[in-house]
């Protein structure tokens, strides 16, 4: 390190500089500690995303990006003419209004009523179990179900004709999907859900509650008034992740559901992209249908953090 | 806190200990049925359908599946990537998020900018599986390893964790004279069991899960985890896929029981983590994890 400002007096700004090599130079071990991680985002993240521009190609795999003939906004022409693509939209949008809707409320109203609750050890086995569905893989997940409702042996239809109903084909069926997607999400993740709304509840200040029970406030009106405000803030904040994470997350589940019979209702964004690019070799194409999911994807989050910020609540990011 | 002993009150208590009641039974009967139906023979499932307690004990459906090697090959598959993808993603990930946690880093919130956008933005299917391919993972069990080794929520929370150390272990360990590796290896590891423990159980569950990115790389059945081999056995083999690809004998569907006893097989191994996961998570490991 050549220190220009051994002669004249130092300044303020050659001063920090040098104390920000020194400190650089002191730190070099936590960079050397950083640097696979780092290249890892590099080279699994950031390149795949500068890859994005294969959909303004018409890309080949033997003349790779720099050698692929430019195409412009042919690809996105053709995805927004698709007759595919409003049904996609639509599918994958009312994936997200049924997580959004629907799933999203029930860890609240679970952690709400184990909140409740003053019996430590029931509590504490309720938790126990609900928590299992988690760790479970969706193939999991999705073979159980698979297994009760199939038609030859299943024990829903089984019930179903033992109490003289006529079998139901659910999983080759499209009034069936959206529901069976939905009770699987809550089945597997409703419960996991609770914890950290239950951690932030048990953070609540018991005074908070003495006084509500001061002014003669019912237990509905001390969740009201005390429980529902203290834990918003991680309402929001789990809201925005949820919309961050439902586009990017279906893809796994639904995967798994999807068949001939279905598709109509099935087919979404990621499945699209996976049947045109991986199966059909179409790789430009179906990065710009990737693309647009991944950009509208963070579009919904960053209105849903200003909207969060605008209401006062901090926002994620 | 003073319970309020009212009459209305325990109706509300009452209530709600009804509601969880439920919700934990319909959490496990499906668990349940599905274990009692892989130790009884088809022929009691067909009978009595409804089995929660097998009155006819069988190991045919384990037998059955046994016979050939396949979940065999597919246990071993899994156990070999969740053993190496673990220790691989937790030293990579602890490392980086020490660095990131201490303060005195210059750069250290562009790094952290750079990880949680990718929280929010990624290339996608195609893009990743063009790196993949140009880095020559393809048909390599390091494909299910690789690519996935840093999960950005679990870097952040063990950031976090090591951030709300006590600063003055460090100086101390300073002035002794060890660097930071060993400030981290001696100090740092020992004082974050908790959160160690508990980010391992995560990546390992995650890497147990696996079953996508073997379906994009690997096209080497030897090589397939064994989720993908339950997919196949209840969901391809029954003809409710919507691509077929690589199964070879889908003549005669497999029966219930049979599909029941592959449903355990790749289940129980979580099962015997889960009560060490169990211990940990209560510990706070995760909580302040949410905000980056």
């Amino acid at each position: 390190m050549s220190d220009l400002s051994v002669e004249s007096a130092p300044s303020v700004r050659t001063r920090m500089r040098s104390e920000r090599m020194q400190r650089l130079k002191r730190n070099k071990l936590l960079y050397l500690m950083i640097i696979p991680g780092l290249l890892f985002f590099i080279v699994f993240k950031y390149i795949p995303m500068y890859g994005l521009i294969i959909s303004f190609q018409d890309y080949k795999p033997h003349l790779g990006i720099t050698g692929s003939e430019w195409v412009g906004w042919m690809h996105f022409d053709r995805l927004f003419h698709d007759p595919m693509f409003w049904t996609i939209f639509k599918n994958t949008l009312l994936l997200f209004l049924l997580n959004i809707l629907i799933f999203f409320p029930i860890p609240i109203i679970l952690a709400l009523m184990l909140n409740e609750l003053r019996l430590e050890w029931f509590k504490r086995t309720v938790q126990t179990i609900v928590y299992i569905p988690h760790f479970m893989s969706w193939v999991i997940i999705v073979s159980i179900s698979f297994v009760m409702l199939t038609q030859d042996g299943g024990i829903i239809n089984d019930l179903l004709a033992y109490f003289g109903f006529t079998k139901i084909n659910f999983l080759m069926s499209e009034d069936w999907f959206r529901p069976i997607y939905i009770l699987q999400v809550i089945w597997r993740e409703a419960g996991w859900g609770t914890i950290i709304y239950l951690a932030a509840m048990a953070a609540i200040d018991p005074q908070q509650y003495e006084a509500a029970r001061m002014d003669g406030a019912s237990r509905f009106r001390q969740v009201w008034h005390v429980t529902l405000p203290a834990i918003r803030s991680v309402i929001v904040v789990l809201l925005i992740l949820k919309i961050g994470d439902v586009l990017e997350l279906g893809f796994e589940h639904v995967y798994l559901l999807l068949n001939a019979m279905n598709r109509e209702v099935a087919e979404i964004f990621d499945t699209y992209v996976y049947t045109a690019g991986l199966r059909q070799g179409q790789f430009s194409y179906s990065t710009a249908v990737g693309f647009f999911k991944s950009f509208v994807g963070l579009i919904l989050v960053m209105m849903a953090n200003w909207l969060s910020k605008k209401f006062g609540e901090e926002g994620v990011y | 806190m003073v319970q309020d002993r009212s009459f209305a009150s325990r109706i509300l208590d009452a209530f709600i200990i009804l509601i969880l009641i439920l919700v934990a039974l319909i959490t496990l009967i499906p668990f349940i049925h599905v274990l009692a139906g892989s130790f009884t023979t088809t022929a009691e499932l067909a009978r009595r359908g409804f089995v929660l307690f097998p009155t006819e004990w069988s190991l045919t459906a384990y037998r059955y599946i046994f016979s050939t090697d396949t979940i065999f090959k597919g246990l071993l598959n899994s156990i070999g990537i969740t053993l190496f993808g673990t220790l691989f993603s937790m030293f990579i990930s602890s490392l980086m998020a020490y660095g990131l946690s201490r303060r005195d880093l210059d750069g250290r919130r562009t790094i952290m900018f750079l990880v949680v956008f990718t929280m929010l933005f990624n290339g996608g299917l195609i893009p990743t599986f063009l790196v993949v391919k140009e880095a020559g993972l393809i048909d390599s069990y390091l494909a299910l390893i690789i690519p996935f080794t840093i999960n950005a929520f679990n870097l952040i929370i063990l950031k976090n964790f090591f951030q709300n150390l006590p600063e003055g272990l460090e100086e101390s360990a300073k002035i002794d004279g060890c660097n930071d590796f060993g400030i981290f290896f001696r100090i740092v590891v020992p004082l974050s069991m908790p959160a160690i423990a508990t980010i391992s159980l995560f990546y390992a569950v995650t890497y147990w899960n696996t079953y996508l990115p073997a379906i994009l790389y690997l096209n080497d059945t030897d090589k397939w985890p064994v989720q993908i081999i339950l997919r196949q056995i209840v969901i391809v083999a029954t003809g409710l896929s919507f691509d077929d690809s690589g199964f070879e004998d889908a003549a005669l569907p497999p029966s219930q029981s049979v599909k029941m006893a592959a449903i355990i097989v790749a289940t129980i191994p979580i099962l015997c983590v889960y009560p060490f996961l169990q211990k940990h998570f209560a510990k706070g490991a995760l909580l302040g994890s949410i905000k980056g």
